[in-house]
């Protein structure tokens, strides 16, 4: 098994049309089954026509009726990102993956919150990941994002970040100990996001294919800290951590968007202090993810 | 981005925010014209620079004539200004703010900004203003109010007055600072603000309410839409190389160590710093190449470390996914050429076309030390720095 997607998922390219949604779709059919997992793009002026063979719908209520698609990957520019984030959750699919990177906050914020407020009138639940994330992976499977594939290797550890880079860097590792990953998921690096470190833990966990997992966080923001928390109290399954960012000055925005320490809490010293006082191993030293976790087995 | 408190004011006024009265001065001459044409006994001459603490550093005086003025903008107008979020370098004050004297029952504290973990906006308000909020977060939590506002409902009259009647405004006073408090948040919002602070926020005599002060943060993803707000921009505040990366995509963050580090991703580039560190050095800056790094940008972002006097030699941290290696040593090799490298060089790569992209670095007769993994990386290059 793996967390949110398989060889089974079908999936609309919103922003198909793109220079970066053209390349990365066409990478994403040469990954493992995805010829046959990619079935529909989206773009309301090009309707009707075709790209790389997948059709092209108007919208994404309609891609999803055509070819029973439930999932969504957007590299529409950042002006217009939140509303194709908005547009997929009114065609009630299950998940959105959102790449765009410079989305603006508010727009983010607005999306978010009519994304709650259409929940708790008893609508659909939309998962939303990212944005500003490099998508995720189920290796040997299915590939949706723009991460390289070749790194992977189908196996049973978990893998969570908000880095692109970091989160590649551990994969690359446990693949060169000859350690497969179930999942391995880019929860991006906005400060405004969808699934957070918490939720993709949860998933691993109920995941009986997933053994142990690694999870990669940044300075910025009381995610790592409420995921550790939770995990404390109900992860079944050993835990790598590291927190990118102790030579991080304060005020400066390092990159990221999210990443900017803003309080006490949410320097990589104090997330790293919690993490390891919720059980996880810890590590300060990135090139040791790996074997860290493969010594937890 | 941040802009300087009077460009704030003329934000907060345009939406209905009273605030004191006043005009930037970019000279003596200027301030005392300002004071003049303002009228009154009593005036208050700022320095203008995008750091807080400036009333502590000597920054900001209270003149009670023109020629106090004279005086006060004569000292602070060209002045290393010092305060704890300048470093110890200090600030050069450019800019000045001379404003009419304000006649002080109490002082609020008033502030917008997104919280990440509640997904709405939050507005904060306190009795305790004019100090330093972090202080009063951490001694007396209880005198800070939160209220968190929903984007999609707005703020409503209820949520503004729990916090007016919080802090403690006068019930004469309380529709007015109900008033301001939607003002503000709809300045935020439509502004794209990712902070909007006022401390302090005054009680007159007289009942009436106003800022005092005005600082402004921005999101800059949303400067595109925002062509009045990018205008305020002051280059002068920022760090020219900072401006010089952001010009060829390159995010450039200059720190206080001797080891320049090029990476491409946010993620991996901290993780690299701190990798430095853990093996007894410390970085010379924070550097992004981001996804496409061409040859002209890797040799922008070597020009720029290299322009860092203390930078003593350079960590390349590469992991190829859809930038491939060999491109990348490509880049590297022909800027280390450009710049006549003269630092050691220390190069890691990771990922798509690793081999040839070593094979590249070998083949060039460059004494470009080769490592295997970040670790042995950051050891590699300190240990060359060291000797």
């Amino acid at each position: 098994m793996s967390i949110l997607i398989n060889k089974k998922t079908k999936v609309i390219t919103q922003g198909i049309t793109g220079k970066t949604g053209q390349f990365h779709t066409e990478k994403c059919q040469e990954y493992a089954n995805g010829k046959n997992c990619f079935v529909a793009g989206v773009n309301p002026k090009k309707a009707g026509e075709k790209i790389f063979d997948i059709p092209i719908y108007a919208s994404v209520k309609e891609a999803a009726g055509a070819t029973g698609a439930t999932v969504s990957v957007i590299y529409v520019p950042p002006p217009g990102a939140a509303a194709a984030v908005w547009e997929a959750v009114e065609a009630d699919l299950d998940l959105v993956i959102c790449i765009t990177e410079g989305i603006p906050v508010r727009d983010m914020l607005a999306v978010r919150n009519k994304m709650k407020a259409k929940v708790a009138a008893g609508g659909k639940e939309t998962l939303l990941l990212g944005p500003n994330c490099p998508g995720l992976i189920t290796p040997d499977e299915i590939k949706i994002g723009i991460m390289p594939g070749h790194i992977h290797k189908k196996g049973r550890i978990g893998v969570v970040s908000r880095s692109g880079t970091l989160t590649y860097e551990a994969v690359a590792q446990l693949t060169d100990l000859g350690l497969g990953q179930t999942s391995a998921v880019g929860i991006g690096g906005d400060p405004i996001n969808g699934l957070k470190h918490i939720d993709i833990m949860k998933l691993f966990n109920d995941d009986p294919d997933t053994d142990a997992v690694i999870m990669i966080g940044e300075i910025g923001g009381p995610d790592e800290a409420e995921a550790a928390t939770w995990c404390k109290a109900n992860m079944k399954k050993p835990i790598v951590g590291f927190i990118a960012g102790v030579t991080a000055p304060a005020g400066k925005r390092m990159g990221h968007a999210g990443a900017l320490i803003s309080g006490g809490a949410d320097t990589a010293e104090a997330k790293l202090a919690i993490m390891e006082s919720c059980g996880f191993k810890v590590t300060r030293n990135p090139a040791e993810m790996g074997k860290l976790l493969k010594a937890m087995l | 981005m941040k802009i300087h408190e009077y460009q704030g004011k003329e934000i907060l006024r345009k939406f209905g925010v009273t605030t004191s009265r006043g005009n930037p001065a970019f000279s003596v001459d200027e301030a005392v014209k300002v004071a003049t044409d303002l009228g009154g006994q009593v005036w208050v001459v700022k320095a203008q620079i995008h750091a807080g603490g400036r009333g502590k550093g000597g920054g900001v005086k209270v003149a009670k004539s023109l020629d106090e003025v004279k005086q006060y903008a004569n000292q602070i107008l060209g002045m290393q200004l010092v305060t704890h979020q300048t470093g110890p370098q200090g600030r050069k004050v450019k800019r000045l703010l001379i404003e009419d004297g304000a006649d002080i029952k109490k002082e609020y504290y008033l502030a917008v900004l997104t919280d990440r973990a509640s997904q709405k906006v939050a507005m904060m308000a306190s009795s305790e203003g004019g100090m330093d909020i972090e202080k009063v977060a951490h001694d007396m939590p209880e005198k800070i109010l939160k209220e968190f506002v929903d984007p999609i409902v707005g703020m409503t009259d209820k949520q503004a007055e729990n916090l007016a009647r919080g802090i403690g405004v006068p019930e004469a006073s309380l529709q007015q600072a109900v008033a301001l408090m939607k003002n503000l948040y709809r300045c935020y919002m439509e502004t794209d603000a990712s902070l909007a602070e006022i401390n302090p926020l005054i009680l007159e005599g007289n009942g009436n309410i106003k800022a005092l002060d005005a600082k402004f943060n921005f999101d800059d993803n949303s400067l595109y839409r925002q062509p009045d707000i990018a205008a305020y921009r002051d280059l002068d505040e920022e760090d020219p190389d900072e401006v010089a990366a952001s010009k060829f995509d390159l995010t450039y963050i200059a720190l206080d160590g001797n080891i320049g580090c090029l990476v491409n991703g946010a993620g991996l580039a901290m993780a690299t710093m701190d990798t430095i560190k853990l093996f007894g050095a410390e970085p010379a800056n924070f550097l992004d190449v981001g996804g496409g790094a061409t040859t002209e940008k890797v040799t922008e972002a070597f020009k720029i470390m290299l322009k860092n006097p203390a930078v003593k030699g350079i960590l390349v941290n590469i992991f190829g996914g859809i930038m491939k290696c060999d491109t990348i040593a490509e880049g590297v090799v022909a800027a280390a050429r450009v710049v006549h490298l003269k630092v050691p060089l220390v190069v890691r790569m990771k990922g798509t076309n690793e081999e040839i992209g070593k094979k590249i670095l070998k083949d060039s007769g460059l004494p470009i030390i080769s490592a295997d993994n970040m670790a042995e990386a950051a050891q590699k290059i300190v240990a060359a720095v060291a000797h």
